[in-house]
């Protein structure tokens, strides 16, 4: 079975490769549906590639597998093989990210259906996909790296997709700085393993970390360089700005890149290094701040956008702030199980709100949609299911991955249980008011013709509604007699920090009283926007300074201008007519002119006179021998 | 005899002198003629009169009628005034000096072995070159042969009006 | 003969090697000096004259017929020379209408 591993584990990322030169390459030729076809089989080969890995991994008895295609850098010390890792954290990821993506590659067949760049635009996919697996196959933080850079860019290309709209364009250079930033600080943390532990690939690293004291400095600077990388890679706090700007890209994109897969790139790599965090109680506290603050901020920016992909994105960004909280609590198992289920329900989400933007003919303001239940009853169940999903009503997955992260909380401190249930809260209520408004009521855009979506659209979200209500039962807790079976799953690639358990009873407790509020706040939402039909005012109207606030997203966008576009644009300005233009250019000029002054002064000796040639030789001549006199 | 040697010596120099400044082509000709005649006699003085003879045929005979004939062929009797800038002029006139000055300073140190070689020629007469010539240097003495006639092609070929 | 050979043993071969010196400085001073190109090539061989009395010089004070052997050789490759170079000065007067040395600019090519 290992053997059968080694063989077979580098299908996986091949098949998307080979799918991005095919119609990358041949993106003037293929017609219609060609590419999508082409780009998603191809995803679906490396999804059935990942399920056969994930069989032979389990029957194989071993926790990992390490599968090394060929050496790739050897200078002195650093010894980097291109090697695959296959273990129960990795082929969990492939799953996701081949079955979620192949699901959307198929979706976007119809929703891209007409686009003049349709070609360009499975090509980007199938890269994106590619480069997604190498991230979360790579044996070593450089194989990470690669893949990590590779989705920004191919994050980069897709947001900007219709690049001929200056502020989508916009949106993506955003995207790609602020993850640039982060990167700096992973690249940093990368090199600073590699001097530390004279190596980067995970197992040797892990095994090496043992030796290190809890606590020491060396690896708390590590890890939060570590943490810099997966803080803009998974868009928390403070740099998250970029992910609702990504929305500019084709749904598709925002459901696979924005939500599913990309931005859970930072979860994983933390999970991955659960053994350096470990190590390093200050970080994880950072993590705790960072992930609670960033779950109820971006759940309250939600609360007042009227962009239906606004809203999906703000949730995304504070569903990352939980799986953040999780880590930082050191349930990285808990952690991915969310990272998991998030990936159906909020796939779904995107899926359904770009069927919705499709039937609409582009609107994508909740305020004009309504009514739509009955126009669209796939599109309506399956979004029904995921908000459900995502606000944590059992049996749907949400509520076990969520509830385990209450729990967790709970065990922590009680306070960081009522801050967390708050943001919940917040979250259910803001999904049940996108549910309303845009599935009850009237219709209110009366020059849309709604209509169901092809079932090239209807199917994948069938299949991920159906992903959504189950995936729970994926890891159902030990308090409801399951096994938590993917915790176990995941047990061996994954050190959780150990706590203790609650107590049956006031687990149980704890879920009814959060249960019993989300129903409040389901009645409260259902009250305001279906029974008293109250539309969100229009952005004209004058409202009170703290929702102003928040419908301007609290000005955050605002103050990064002011604190750091600004001043950067002045230092560049500055430094391009002070620095450039006066100093390199001058200097660069100035060879230039002097080369061509004296050019000009030693051309005058080529006047091709012949008195002066005869003056010159003799004066040769003459020189000739007085030196040889003198010498 | 020793005056003869100075006098054919100031002869010679003051002559190459007027063909120096003079500014007649015909009368530059007519200077040279009578250096170079001043010339066979220092090659009778050093008993070389075989060359003497030569000198005086291809040099005075041959090369200077030649210039002469294209004198009057180019028609340039008439003084054309062509003159350098008296700048040139002047430096020209300072390199030269400058160059007798640094060959003198050349040729000093090798005054003491000059010193050791007294006179001492009795070949200058055609059978002591003509034995010379034609035992040691005779492959040489053909292959002028050939020399002369790529001049003459050249000179017939440059000569002509349309090549 | 017997004369010109007695007074000549009297002169020193550094006399020779003076004139040679100064002939030749001369005939250089005028090829910088003129303009005529005609004249030019007359200081020339001035220069050549001034080289074959000193190769003469040298072989009879070293009793070394070669050097005078040198010197018949000198004149044939002067000859040749003289006769091409005429014809060039007379192309030349021919293409441009001129012996100006200083028409001739071109070498800049």
């Amino acid at each position: 079975m290992v053997a059968l591993i080694s063989t077979i584990a580098w299908l996986v990322p091949a098949f998307p490769l080979l799918g991005f030169l095919i119609t990358g390459l041949a993106k003037n030729r293929l017609k219609n549906n060609q590419a999508g076809i082409i780009a998603s089989t191809l995803v679906s080969f490396s999804f059935i590639t990942a399920v056969i890995l994930f069989f032979s991994l389990r029957s194989s008895g071993q926790d990992s597998v390490t599968v090394t295609l060929f050496n790739w850098i050897s200078a002195g010390d650093l010894k980097i093989p291109f090697a695959f890792l296959i273990d129960h954290l990795s082929i969990t990821m492939m799953l996701i990210v081949t079955g979620v993506g192949a699901l959307i590659h198929i979706y976007s067949i119809g929703y891209m259906h007409g686009d003049e760049r349709v070609n360009s635009f499975f090509a980007q996919m199938n890269l994106f996909t590619f480069s997604m697996l190498l991230l979360v196959m790579g044996a070593n933080y450089l194989i990470l790296f690669i893949g990590w850079e590779g989705v920004g860019f191919c994050s980069y290309l897709l947001i900007g997709f219709w690049f001929k709209n200056p502020a989508f364009n916009y949106a993506a250079r955003k995207a790609f700085v602020m993850n640039r930033i982060g990167d700096l600080g992973f690249i940093l943390g990368i090199i600073l393993l590699f001097f530390t532990f004279k190596s980067v690939s995970f197992t040797e690293v892990f095994a090496q970390a043992g030796t290190l004291q809890a606590g020491a400095p060396l690896i708390t600077l590590i890890t939060i360089l570590l943490l810099v990388g997966a803080v803009g890679k998974s868009a928390q706090i403070p740099l998250y700005t970029w992910l609702p700007d990504a929305m500019a890209g084709p749904t598709p994109v925002s459901a696979l890149i924005h939500a599913a897969t990309m931005v859970t790139a930072g979860i994983y790599m933390i999970a991955r290094s659960s053994i350096l965090y470990n190590l390093a109680p200050i970080t994880l506290n950072i993590m705790i701040g960072l992930g609670l603050a960033t779950a109820i901020f971006a759940a309250v920016i939600g609360l007042r956008q009227n962009d239906i992909k606004k809203v999906l994105a703000y949730s995304t960004v504070s569903q990352l702030g939980y799986m953040f909280l999780a880590l930082g609590l050191g349930a990285y198992s808990s952690a991915v199980f969310h990272l998991t289920t998030h990936a159906f329900f909020k796939a779904l989400l995107f899926l359904g709100a770009g069927s919705i933007i499709h039937a609409m003919g582009g609107e994508q303001d909740i305020r004009k949609m309504g009514g739509l239940r009955k126009k669209m009853p796939v599109t309506y169940f399956t979004f029904l299911a995921a908000t459900l999903a995502i606000s944590g009503i059992p049996p749907f997955s949400g509520f076990f991955s969520k509830d385990l992260i209450l729990t967790k909380a709970f065990e922590n401190n009680p306070v960081l249980y009522v801050l967390a249930l708050g943001g919940a809260l917040i979250t259910c209520f803001y999904m049940f008011r996108l549910l309303y408004l845009v599935f009850f009521g009237d219709q209110r855009l009366s020059s849309a013709h709604p209509h169901e979506s092809p079932r090239v659209m209807t199917i994948p979200l069938i299949i991920l509604s159906i992903l959504s209500v189950f995936g729970g039962f994926l890891n159902i807790p030990e308090l409801f007699g399951g096994k938590s079976g993917l915790g176990e799953f995941l047990h061996s690639a994954i050190i959780s920090k150990v706590t203790e358990e609650l107590a049956g009873s006031t687990e149980i407790g704890l879920i009814i009283s959060s249960l019993a509020l989300l129903g409040l706040i389901i009645l409260l939402a259902y009250r305001t926007y279906v029974k008293k039909a109250i539309i969100p005012a229009e952005d004209s109207k004058s409202l009170s300074s703290f929702s102003k606030a928040i419908t301007n997203k609290f000005y955050i966008d605002e103050i990064y201008t002011a604190l750091f576009e600004r001043p950067f644009g002045f230092l560049s300005d500055f430094f391009f007519y002070n620095v450039e233009n006066k100093v390199l250019d001058a200097a660069v000029d100035g060879i230039g002119t002097a080369t061509s002054r004296l050019g000009g002064l030693a051309r005058k000796l080529q006047a091709g006179n012949m008195s002066f040639y005869l003056f010159a030789m003799v004066g040769g001549i003459l020189l000739f021998i007085i030196f040889i006199l003198i010498v | 005899m020793v005056f003869l040697f100075y006098l054919l010596s100031a002869i010679m120099i003051i002559c190459a002198l007027l063909v120096v400044f003079s500014k007649s082509p015909i009368n530059n000709v007519i200077y040279l003629i009578v250096c170079f005649l001043a010339m066979a006699g220092h090659y009778i003085l050093l008993n070389a009169q075989f060359l003497a003879v030569v000198h005086v045929i291809v040099y005075t005979g041959a090369i200077m009628v030649l210039f002469l004939f294209v004198i009057m062929l180019l028609n340039l009797n008439k003084a054309i005034i062509l003159r350098k800038s008296t700048v040139t002029r002047v430096s020209a006139v300072i390199t030269g000096g400058i160059f007798f000055l640094v060959l003198l300073a050349a040729t000093r140190q090798t005054f003491e072995i000059h010193a050791k070689y007294p006179f001492a020629s009795d070949f200058g007469l055609v059978s002591g070159i003509g034995k010379v010539l034609f035992n040691e240097f005779l492959l040489p003495f053909e292959m002028s042969s050939i020399l002369f006639i790529s001049a003459m092609v050249g000179a017939l070929m440059f000569g002509k009006k349309d090549v | 003969m017997k004369d010109i050979s007695s007074a000549i043993q009297l002169i020193p071969l550094e006399n020779y090697v003076f004139l040679s010196v100064a002939l030749f400085s001369i005939g250089m001073m005028g090829v910088l000096f003129r303009r005529n190109t005609i004249a030019i090539l007359m200081c020339l061989e001035l220069m050549f004259n001034s080289v074959n009395l000193l190769l003469t010089a040298f072989s009879a004070y070293h009793s070394d017929p070669a050097g005078q052997v040198f010197v018949f050789f000198i004149m044939i490759v002067a000859a040749a020379e003289v006769a091409v170079g005429l014809s060039i000065i007379v192309m030349m007067k021919r293409n441009v209408d001129s012996v100006d040395i200083n028409l001739l600019n071109r070498l800049k090519w």
